[in-house]
Order: structure tokens, then C-alpha cells, then sequence
């Protein structure tokens, strides 16, 4: 990424550039108490101490079932005729087109904690309700944390060779499709590499997977 | 020669990457390499002639991807077909002297199986049996099952070789750095499982470098009794200059591979990243080596989909407890079909700490096959146990040993015939740890020499199907002493000859000993200390007994099977002193928080969530409460003040649940007196009929609404989640339901409850539906002619309580 970020910022880049995914597993995110709350459904703020506790309790059960992983694809960017950016998927999407602007370079991720989560709440849906709700919050905090993590490692590293990184963008997100998944997971290898996979309607298994896009402005 | 032949005495050469050479002759992303066998011939016979040419034995065809979900069938045919030729060509061509053979490669169809995904099992199985026929076809010598990350996808494939060919397979799987597949199989469990199913060759391959799958080899050598195989990746990659470069070199490889081929590995050869330059360091490093010969290992092993269990060492405990006999509410369960009750029972006994759940869902009336099938998989998606697949019906445990992810016990055989000409086939096929009964066609021998006699019968009809011993375990039968007080002698008697003469594993349903006596927990658990004593290998038991639980602990302690006594000692300190057990479900608490008031402890209970209190304030309140009394002057109100709190947010949504999975414990107690007493548990309110629509397959927010539904009394009947259009109008219509819930996460299944709403209007006209969900809002509810969309459970409530008003 080094690489592709040093000839980035320095606009030597070749237009069609496209590396070959990379895979990095992580082996701890730092967890996000509030977010994991939120998700689970209690504001932060006015959370009942049980609440945290029940949060607490779920992560030190599942928190062995869990990893880490991100595989990204750093690629130029280019645009089309119309104007529009030009990725591993067809749908043009305004509002991707406007988050990318002045961008020329990106970065595609998918990230997934895998599917021990999934485990359990499939284990406690049928026994335990609360408790499900509790571990679908988390689980949706660990794979925001751990996008979080990989993003402001980009973010900084970016900005070391005078790129600013746009926030991130994802599937499904306003008027770009869910539909693309396939191409943007296929593009990364991730079924294969990273076992997430899409059903036919478009959702990825293990749940708690993300996809996103950054986009790589170069400052003056 | 035969490659089985062949491989009896010398080390098998497998070939290198295929996926990263052909980027590099210019594959493009996106574009599937399977395609190349007709577009570009030539690069792939030149990078196979140069695996043959540096001492592969075999090469695997250009088929990883080849599969009717990604390929027409004509397309598919023909792809395999080039795939074969350009091998066979390759091999034609290159001068080496070694044998050769080319093998169908077959890589993961890339979909998540259920429950985790929503792929059928079955689907798996024949999508895989396609690309299995077209290789034998086009004259494969062998099949190469590679770098799988999930057990069940691996048990589809590795069946649909085995039921469409007589082809050797080779079966390897891809373990992450923690040592594990994907979803979570240690490499003793690949082994139970694999080695059941007679896989011919087992390993790993993939995703790591040999130095990092080290632990995982020497894993598969301590349990194979097959040869084991390695196909590591050249280390791990990174970018230079926009290419990707391995960190190991073909030296450093083949000198690590080396090491773990003295060490047993059989097969060997190289995954991404690695080139010709590899397999040829690594053929000429290996000629130093003498293979280390295949033994067979004793280790008896049964397997769920993420462990093995070992029998043989320490005891091993088998919950009895799903099982009808004796058990009213467990039949009335059985007959209501309410399964979350069958697997609350076994998650129970998990938590109680048993290794495996005996599975017993025999009821005269019932539909035996079909119902064993639902409860194995059902059970397998929510626990990690092993199951014990207790039936006598052979149609019923054909169908659970199919679905079933992992190598099961299996109860059981005896020594009839007619018993042993069903039960063996059907384990040969799958894969089994037997329970064999020392019964035969005379009946059960009292005397322990004649139930030794038996079981060696049973042993050699069993050897006829390739079983082997290891794969037996012995019940020789536990007789109460009530009726023959020489009973428990003969019994303890057998259990030491078959353990320590013929070497078999045993195991006991203990309680039988003490049917027709007082207090039967003393006889029991003292007759299990005994037999543990003279070898018995496992009981099947109630892990609820304090006693047996007392002796099979402070056994483990006492036979060094313990280290530290640390089992023990963190089973000491969970038993319940009996005077904090009593204050737990007597006398007045304290309350908890200052300013908060509560009309009883049991409201309270329910408010504050605490599943435990309430379900022991409820046993208590019931002797002398009307079940009826107890839900409309206690749990209804006590739901309601959670409920108007929720409405209002002065509580939230993991409050409202607990409060509803602890109303759910009361009514629980509820159902166990109405069992005992016969009767109907409760008034029930109108029938409520939810699902999440086709295609979608995350209900966690359905199985939410269905909860607070319950707890409000509504008849409510899941159907679950992915439900085609058809059978949820199905559903209604046998009910005349009034009122259907429909639950859609994405916007991609909206349109299925569309057409789902469609379907309903035309055929049950009288249903009112509601819709929920992540992406619905009101305006999408009324654009597919939903009712009502609700916000949240307690609005569906709502919603409910208003229909039922207008139905009187």
C-alpha cells in the first residue's frame, strides 16, 4: 500500500494502475463500548449499568470466535465518458461520483469478524432473546471498529505522502445497488480468500462483513 | 500403477500454484481461469508440463472454479473436458520418469452453507456431484477436494465424490492462523469426520506458509490413519512494485516441507506462490528422505463441526435428557413441534457439562425421519456438541447421519442380524462411532461371558463393512439389581473384559441399576463410580444428577485425569451451597433499587429480566396459584409496565427482551405443571403467522416480535426465515390466521414481500398483514400493500391486540 500511496501522492502513478488484492488479519481491535450500546439498541448515554454488563459479558463469551480481517485492492482511479468513476462494478452512482471527486486513486476493503458471531446469535435467537440483540450490537461494532482501524490506517498514511482520504463509501449505501457486491467481493478474491460470501439476494455471510470504498485525493 | 498402490511405499509429489502464474501470463481480474482450458491451451499444458517436468506426480486439472454455479452445464462440460486434455498433454509431453497422474480439482462452490448461510446442504451435494461425473468422464485418476474452510461444505463435496465415483479422494482444507477452518473445525475433527467418509488422503493446504501449519500437521499425524498431505503457500504475500511476491523461497520451502515429510507427511506439493522452482527444490530434498510408514492409530473419535471428542482416556458424558421416555413434557413438546424447547434442553445440558447430546426423538405418531432430521440440524446451528443419533428407525438415522456436520455417535446396534445388516451400511457410508448392545436374537445374557461372545460377534460382522473396532463402543447393559441382585456384578464384569480383553470402549445408560428403589441418585451414582473403576469408557446420563456429576469429577481428580485438579476445583466452587438455595426461592429479597416499587418479588423478577428468580418465584407461586391467575394478575402486568416503559423509552430494547425472556421462564413453569396435569398451558389469544420473506436470512428482528407476540398470548407460528411466498399463504390458510407478520432486512427482499403480500390477498383474502423490518418505513408499506407497518415488537402487539378486538 506504501507503495501505491508514495507514487499516488506524488502523481506518478500509471493511470491503469491495479495491484493484486492484499490480505491482513488483525489480532486485536480495540472495542468501542457506545457503539456496541448503540447498536444493541440503548443510547449510550442513559444505558443501564446492566446493559453494559451484558455487553461486557458477551464480548469475553464470544470474543475467542472471533477475527479480524481485511483485504483491500489499491487501484488508480479514472472516470468515463460520462463522467463517472471507473471500478470493478458497471452501476454509475451519483452520489459515489460525488464522494469520489477530485480522487485519483482508491482503495476497495472488505472486512469481516467471521462467522463465530453469527454462531452465537443463532444460539442464543432460540434461547435467548436479549441476548441475541446484545451480541448483534456487538457484532456490529467489532466490524465497524475494525473498519475504523483499517481507515485511519489509510487516513494516515495517506496524509504522509499529502493525500487526504475521502470517508468511506459502501454498497448498498443511496443510489449504488447492493447488486454490485458481487463484482466488488469478486474483485477482491474475498469468497475465496477471506470466506465471505454473497446469497442470491445480495447478503454477505458471515453478517458482520463490510465492503467499502475509500477514495485518495491528492492535495495541492 | 494405481496411485493407492503406488502411494503404500513412496512419498506422493503434488504440483504448485496454478491461480498465480496464470495472472501472470495475463489472466485478468475478474476473468475465471477455468476458461483458459479453451482460450489459452497452450499456457496451461506449458505450466503443467514444467510441474510434471520438476517432479510432480500429480497435477490437478485446471477445474478449482468448475462448477454449475458458475458455468452453464454445456459450458461446464466442456471447460472440464479441456481441463483434462491440456493435462493429459502436458503429461504426454514432459520427459520425467516419475509415475504421473492427473486429478479433478475441486475447489468450494463459494457459498456459506445454512444455517450460516442460505445454501441447502443437499444443493452443495449436487452441485458438486455435477462436476464429479464430468471428471470421471473425461478420466480423472483421482479427485483433489482443496482448500475448503468449512466442514459441512467439505462433507458435500467429499459425499458427492463418493456417491459418483469409485475414484481415490484426496480431501484438503485451509486453516486460518488460529489453527482452525473458517468456521471454526479443529483438524481432529476434519480427521473423525473425513476418515469416516473413507477419504483416501487428508490435509491442509493453502492460506499459510509451511512454517505457520505446522501445529496443524502434526495435528492430523497424531489422528490420521491415512496418509496426510500439504500444500502450504510460498509463506505470505506482499506488493513490490505492484506485483505480489511471496516471503518464502523456493530453498527455505522446500527445507521446511522437508522437515514435516520426516516427520509423516505423505503428499506434498505447493499452494499460491509457488512455481515449478519450488516443486523441483522440494522433489530433490525428498529423495534424501525414507517415508515414514502409515499406521493405523486406535483413537476412537467423534466430531461435531467445530471438535472431536476422544473416547477411551478420560470419561465421557452423554446427556440423556433429549429423549421422550418418561418425560411428559417433553412428548407434549415433541407433539407441538416447539423445537426451541428440544434445544433448550440441549443447550441446558451443555451448560451442565456434558461432551455429547444422545438425540431421541421417537413418539409413536410422529413422523420419526422427517422430525430427527429438523432436530439434528437445528441443534447443530445452535450447539457445538456432538450428537449421539439414538433411533432405531434406519430411515430416520440414514436421514440425520446425512445432515449431520461431523462424524456422530450413533445408537444403536446389536448383535441381531437383521440389526447389523441395517446399522453397518448406513455407517460405513457416513462415517459412525457405534454404540453396540451385547443383545442378539436369544435376548440379553445375564452372565457377563455370553455379552463378551456377543460383542465379539459384533465385531467381526462389523470388520465385513471396514469397521473397525475402534469405531465401537460396547453398552453391555445395565439390569436393575431390584429384580436380580446379581445384576450390577455381571454387568461391571462385561465392561472390564470387553475394555481391558478385547480392547473396545464402553459405555452405560447407569440408571437403569436402580429402577424399582428409593432414591435411586445413591445406587446410580455409586454402580457409576464402579464402572468407572473397572473402564467404562462413557455413560449416558442426567447431567442434572449433583451425585453423578459429584462422582464423575472427583473420578477425574482421583485418576490423574485432571491436571491440578482444576476441573474439580472449579466444579466445587459452582455447586450451590444448599442454604443460598433456599433463600433463592423463598422468603422476602430486599429490594434492589431505593426508589422503585413493585407490586410482587415475581413482577419485579420479570421487569428486571432475571430468568433464574422468576422461573423459581413462579414454581413457588404455582402450588398454590391457577397457572391462569398467575399470567394475568403477575406476568401480564409486570410485561406491561416493561412494554409502556419501552413505548415511552424510558427502557430499551435489550430490557424490554430480558424481561420478555424472563415472563418466557415463568411461562415454561407454566407448561411444565399443565404437562404433568394435562390440559392446555394457556388461554391462547388469535393465531399470529410470521416469517422473514424468500431470500432473506437474518430474523434475529422477527424472532423478537415473536417473543413479545408470545408473551402477550398470541398463538403464534413461525415459519422462520428464507419462506418462499407459497407456503407462508400455506400456513395461513390451514389456520385461517387473522394476522401475518412479515419481516425483510434488505431492500433486495422487499420485492419478495410484495409479491408474498400478492399471493395472500388472493388466497386468504380475511389476513391482515403487518410488515417490519430494517428497511421499511410506512410509505414502502403502503407502496406493497401491507396493513400496517410496525416500527417494533410492541407496536406489532399493538397492532395484534387492535385485529383481535375487531375480530368478536
Amino acid at each position: 500500500m506504501r507503495e501505491f500511496l508514495e507514487k499516488l501522492g506524488a502523481g506518478i502513478l500509471e493511470e491503469s494502475y491495479r495491484a493484486v488484492p492484499v490480505y491482513k488479519e488483525y489480532e486485536t481491535v480495540d472495542f468501542n463500548l457506545p457503539e456496541a450500546l448503540r447498536y444493541a439498541g440503548m443510547p449510550a448515554h442513559s444505558a443501564p449499568e446492566a446493559g453494559e454488563k451484558a455487553v461486557l459479558e458477551a464480548l469475553e463469551e464470544i470474543g475467542g470466535s472471533l477475527f479480524y480481517k481485511v483485504g483491500f485492492l489499491c487501484m488508480s482511479l479514472q472516470w468515463d465518458e460520462e463522467g463517472f468513476p471507473v471500478l470493478p462494478f458497471a452501476q454509475h452512482s451519483k452520489l459515489l461520483k460525488k464522494n469520489l471527486k477530485g480522487c485519483s486513486g482508491v482503495i476497495l476493503f472488505a472486512a469481516t469478524v467471521g462467522p463465530g458471531v453469527d454462531r452465537y446469535i443463532r444460539r442464543y435467537e432460540r434461547s435467548e432473546v436479549s441476548k441475541a440483540a446484545i451480541l448483534q450490537g456487538l457484532g456490529a461494532e467489532r466490524v465497524e471498529s475494525l473498519c475504523n482501524l483499517f481507515n485511519n490506517e489509510v487516513r494516515e498514511e495517506a496524509a504522509e505522502y499529502r493525500l487526504k482520504a475521502h470517508p468511506r463509501f459502501s454498497p448498498g449505501f443511496g443510489d449504488l445497488p447492493i447488486s454490485v457486491q458481487k463484482e466488488f467481493l469478486g474483485s477482491l478474491d474475498a469468497t475465496r480468500r477471506m470466506g465471505i460470501t454473497l446469497s442470491d439476494s445480495y447478503l454477505m455471510a458471515p453478517s458482520k462483513s463490510v465492503t467499502a470504498i475509500i477514495g485518495l485525493e491528492r492535495l495541492a | 500403477m494405481n496411485i493407492l498402490e503406488y502411494m503404500k511405499n513412496h512419498f506422493l509429489f503434488l504440483d504448485g500454484g496454478m491461480g498465480t502464474l496464470l495472472q501472470e501470463a495475463g489472466l485478468k481480474p475478474g476473468e475465471l481461469p477455468e476458461r483458459w482450458n479453451v482460450t489459452h491451451p497452450g499456457e496451461i499444458i506449458r505450466i503443467q508440463k514444467g510441474y510434471f517436468d520438476a517432479g510432480s506426480n500429480i497435477i490437478l486439472a485446471n477445474t478449482f472454479g468448475a462448477n454449475s454455479l458458475k458455468f452453464e452445464e454445456d459450458e461446464l462440460r466442456s471447460l472440464i473436458l479441456a481441463a483434462f486434455d491440456n493435462a493429459k498433454k502436458a503429461k504426454e509431453s514432459s520427459l520425467g520418469t516419475q509415475e504421473k497422474y492427473i486429478a479433478l480439482d475441486i475447489g468450494p462452490i463459494g457459498k456459506l452453507l445454512k444455517p450460516y448461510g442460505d445454501y441447502e446442504f443437499e444443493d452443495a451435494v449436487s452441485v458438486y456431484a455435477k462436476t464429479v461425473r464430468i471428471g470421471v468422464e473425461a478420466g480423472a485418476d483421482l479427485i483433489f477436494i482443496e482448500t475448503m474452510n468449512d466442514s459441512y461444505d467439505t462433507k458435500a463435496a467429499l459425499l458427492a465424490a463418493k456417491e459418483n465415483s469409485d475414484l481415490p479422494v484426496f480431501v484438503s482444507n485451509a486453516y486460518g492462523s488460529d489453527g482452525k477452518l473458517m468456521t471454526g473445525a479443529s483438524p481432529a475433527a476434519m480427521v473423525a469426520m473425513l476418515e469416516g467418509m473413507h477419504a483416501d488422503a487428508i490435509g491442509a493446504n493453502c492460506s499459510l506458509g509451511p512454517d505457520q501449519l505446522i501445529g496443524v500437521v502434526e495435528e492430523y499425524l497424531k489422528y490420521a490413519s491415512v496418509p496426510v498431505l500439504l500444500k502450504p503457500n510460498a509463506g505470505l504475500p506482499r506488493t513490490e512494485n505492484g506485483k505480489t511476491v511471496y516471503d518464502v523461497s523456493p530453498k527455505d520451502f522446500a527445507s521446511s516441507v522437508s522437515k514435516l515429510l520426516q516427520k509423516g507427511v505423505r503428499i506434498a506439493g505447493g499452494c499460491c506462490g509457488t512455481t515449478q522452482d519450488f516443486i523441483k527444490e522440494l522433489t530433490t530434498a525428498a529423495a534424501k528422505i525414507e517415508p515414514v510408514p502409515v499406521v493405523k492409530n486406535e483413537i476412537s473419535l467423534v466430531s461435531s463441526y467445530t471438535h472431536a471428542v476422544e473416547f477411551g482416556t478420560s470419561p465421557v458424558l452423554i446427556g440423556e435428557r433429549i429423549n421422550p421416555t418418561g418425560k411428559k413434557r417433553f412428548q407434549q413438546a415433541l407433539r407441538e413441534r416447539d423445537i426451541d424447547y428440544i434445544l433448550s434442553e440441549g443447550l441446558k445440558q451443555q451448560d451442565a457439562g456434558v461432551q455429547l447430546l444422545d438425540v431421541n426423538v421417537g413418539l409413536p405418531e410422529i413422523d420419526e425421519p422427517e422430525l430427527l432430521e429438523t432436530v439434528v440440524k437445528e441443534l447443530q446451528a445452535v450447539s457445538d456438541c456432538p450428537l449421539n443419533i439414538d433411533t432405531t428407525d434406519l430411515a430416520a438415522m440414514e436421514r440425520a447421519l446425512r445432515c449431520y456436520n461431523g462424524k456422530a455417535m450413533v445408537n444403536s446396534v446389536n448383535g441381531k442380524e437383521e440389526v447389523m445388516e441395517g446399522v453397518f451400511p448406513l455407517v460405513a457410508k457416513y462415517g459412525g462411532f457405534v454404540v453396540a448392545l451385547t443383545l442378539d436374537e436369544g435376548g440379553i445374557p445375564s452372565d457377563a461371558e455370553t455379552r463378551v461372545e456377543i460383542a465379539k460377534k459384533i465385531i467381526a460382522k462389523a470388520a465385513e463393512y471396514g469397521i473397525e473396532k475402534k469405531d465401537l463402543i460396547f453398552d453391555p447393559l445395565a439390569m436393575t439389581i431390584s429384580a436380580d441382585t446379581t445384576a450390577a456384578l455381571s454387568t461391571m464384569k462385561a465392561v472390564h473384559d470387553i475394555r481391558y480383553d478385547l480392547g473396545v470402549n464402553t459405555s452405560l445408560g447407569v440408571s437403569n441399576v436402580s429402577f424399582g428403589l428409593p432414591t435411586r441418585n445413591i445406587v446410580t451414582s455409586t454402580f457409576f463410580a464402579l464402572c468407572l473403576e473397572e473402564g467404562l469408557s462413557a455413560a449416558i446420563m442426567n447431567p442434572y444428577s449433583v451425585e453423578m456429576m459429584n462422582v464423575y469429577h472427583a473420578f477425574k481428580a482421583l485418576h490423574n485425569l485432571d491436571e491440578n485438579c482444576m476441573d474439580y476445583i472449579e466444579y466445587a466452587s459452582s455447586i450451590p451451597a444448599p442454604a443460598a438455595a433456599v433463600s433463592q426461592t423463598t422468603g422476602t429479597p430486599a429490594p434492589e433499587s431505593g426508589s422503585k416499587t413493585y407490586d410482587s418479588p415475581l413482577q419485579e423478577a420479570i421487569i428486571r429480566g432475571r430468568k433464574e428468580k422468576t422461573a423459581a418465584l413462579a414454581r413457588e407461586l404455582l402450588k398454590d396459584t391457577k397457572p391462569i391467575e398467575l399470567i394475568q394478575k403477575e406476568v401480564i402486568p409486570a410485561l406491561n409496565i416493561v412494554g409502556e416503559d419501552f413505548e415511552k423509552k424510558k427502557v430499551y430494547l435489550p430490557q424490554l427482551l430480558m424481561a420478555a425472556d424472563a415472563a418466557k421462564a415463568a411461562f415454561e413453569e407454566v407448561k411444565i405443571l399443565m404437562a404433568k396435569e394435562g390440559g392446555d398451558s394457556a388461554p391462547s389469544r388469535c393465531a399470529f403467522v410470521i416469517a422473514t420473506v424468500h431470500g432473506d436470512i437474518h430474523d434475529i428482528g422477527k424472532n423478537i416480535v415473536k417473543l413479545i407476540l408470545e408473551n402477550y398470548g398470541f398463538a403464534v407460528t413461525d415459519l422462520g426465515k428464507d419462506v418462499p411466498e407459497q407456503t407462508v399463504v400455506d400456513a395461513v390458510v390451514k389456520l385461517h390466521a387473522p394476522l401475518v407478520g412479515l419481516s425483510a432486512l434488505m431492500t433486495t427482499t422487499v420485492p419478495a414481500m410484495e409479491e408474498t403480500i400478492k399471493l395472500l390477498r388472493k388466497e386468504a383474502p380475511w389476513a391482515k398483514v403487518c410488515v417490519g423490518g430494517a428497511v421499511l418505513t410506512q410509505e414502502y408499506a403502503d407502496q406493497i400493500g401491507a396493513d400496517r407497518y410496525c416500527r417494533d415488537a410492541m407496536e406489532t402487539v399493538r397492532y395484534a391486540e387492535e385485529v383481535e378486538a375487531g375480530l368478536s
